[in-house]
């Protein structure tokens, strides 16, 4: 999903800046304070950000003849909301642009702004409200970090339509060629996405169910339901 | 079981969407889909575009993989880093409860 280095011009590269920078430091606000109150959490911190780590290196084909990564950011949206999201997101995306030439420094802003912070605010936004109306956990895992996934790319599709409107039909025949390339690729990949996330999940509440109550994931009586169906 | 008996099902799904790919695109490379994105920008653009960080010190700041099998390898150790932290972890995780 990476714009590529030099591949937004001026004004957009700047303004994503300006869009993400804020919440960078938000999330860097919020990791700290969570270093300092729950140490005893860090553990899962971990296992999110590896998770982000694992799933944006793998380049899989998808049916439309071209190849995309998923994201793995659902699960620290659900986990540790969506401004933790983005300071993992910020850490891979560094990684890329730097050892790999993936992706940009310029276009940095605008990465993050998709991979770290729309997506994950999606993710956490379904996540609420399908745990609100009383959807089975796993399912509302699954939704949210499908949608995490996939909706990161529409929004690098409208990254690039506002930085390149067509010259005929403007901003919405520009995002109708990008969301073909993007938006189609991954719907594939962001099914298969949230299926490995709700996977995860079922080992987390398996290992370190205290962690998801502590963090205010799931109440107690939800935890109790879905482990009393388990056995 | 039963969350693994769904997750392997989709990812079989996932495979066999694949090789639908595979067989609805005879002549693709499966290439990166911002590659793709390269070229609808070149389209709207008329090829006007050109990056415009090109020789600016932007790039002089990254570590460009000499080639596709160097970048497959730092593609793997990312993979293989998340993966060691992430069963490093579970197996904690594991261990303590069982011995609790």
């Amino acid at each position: 999903m990476h714009i590529f280095e030099g591949f937004l011009p001026s004004p957009w590269w700047q303004l994503w800046f300006v869009f993400s920078i804020p919440v960078i430091f938000f999330g860097i606000y919020r990791l700290n304070k969570l270093v300092a109150e729950k140490r005893e959490l860090l553990p899962l911190l971990a296992v999110a950000g590896a998770f982000v780590f694992v799933l944006s290196s793998l380049k899989m084909p998808s049916v439309t003849g071209s190849s995309s990564h998923p994201t793995g950011t659902g699960m620290a949206a659900i986990l540790f909301g969506p401004a933790i999201a983005a300071v993992l997101s910020t850490i891979v995306l560094l990684y890329q642009s730097i050892f790999l030439a993936h992706g940009g420094l310029t276009t940095l802003g605008a990465n993050v702004a998709s991979m770290g912070i729309i997506g994950p605010v999606a993710a956490y936004v379904i996540y609420k409200a399908g745990m609100k109306a009383n959807i089975n956990f796993y399912v509302v895992v699954f939704l949210a970090a499908t949608f995490a996934d996939w909706i990161t790319y529409v929004v690098t599709s409208v990254e690039l339509a506002l930085a390149f409107p067509a010259e005929v039909g403007g901003f919405a025949t520009s995002l109708k060629a990008f969301l073909l390339v993007f938006a189609t690729t991954q719907v594939p990949l962001a099914i298969m996405e949230g299926a490995l996330t709700a996977l995860i999940f079922k080992y987390v509440i398996q290992v370190k169910s205290d962690a998801l109550v502590e963090l205010n994931v799931i109440s107690e009586s939800v935890l109790n339901k879905i482990k009393g169906a388990n056995q | 079981m039963k969350g693994e008996a769904i997750f392997a099902v989709i990812a079989i799904l996932f495979v066999a969407s694949f090789f639908y790919g595979m067989a609805a695109n005879p002549d693709s490379e499966f290439g990166g889909a911002d590659g793709q994105a390269e070229d609808v920008i070149a389209e709207i653009t008329d090829g006007e575009y050109e990056e415009w960080t090109g020789d600016s010190w932007v790039n002089s700041v990254k570590f460009e993989p000499p080639g596709g099998e160097t970048e497959s390898l730092l593609f793997a150790l990312q993979a293989a880093i998340g993966a060691l932290v992430l069963g490093y972890f579970f197996g904690y995780y594991k261990g303590k409860g069982q011995s609790e």
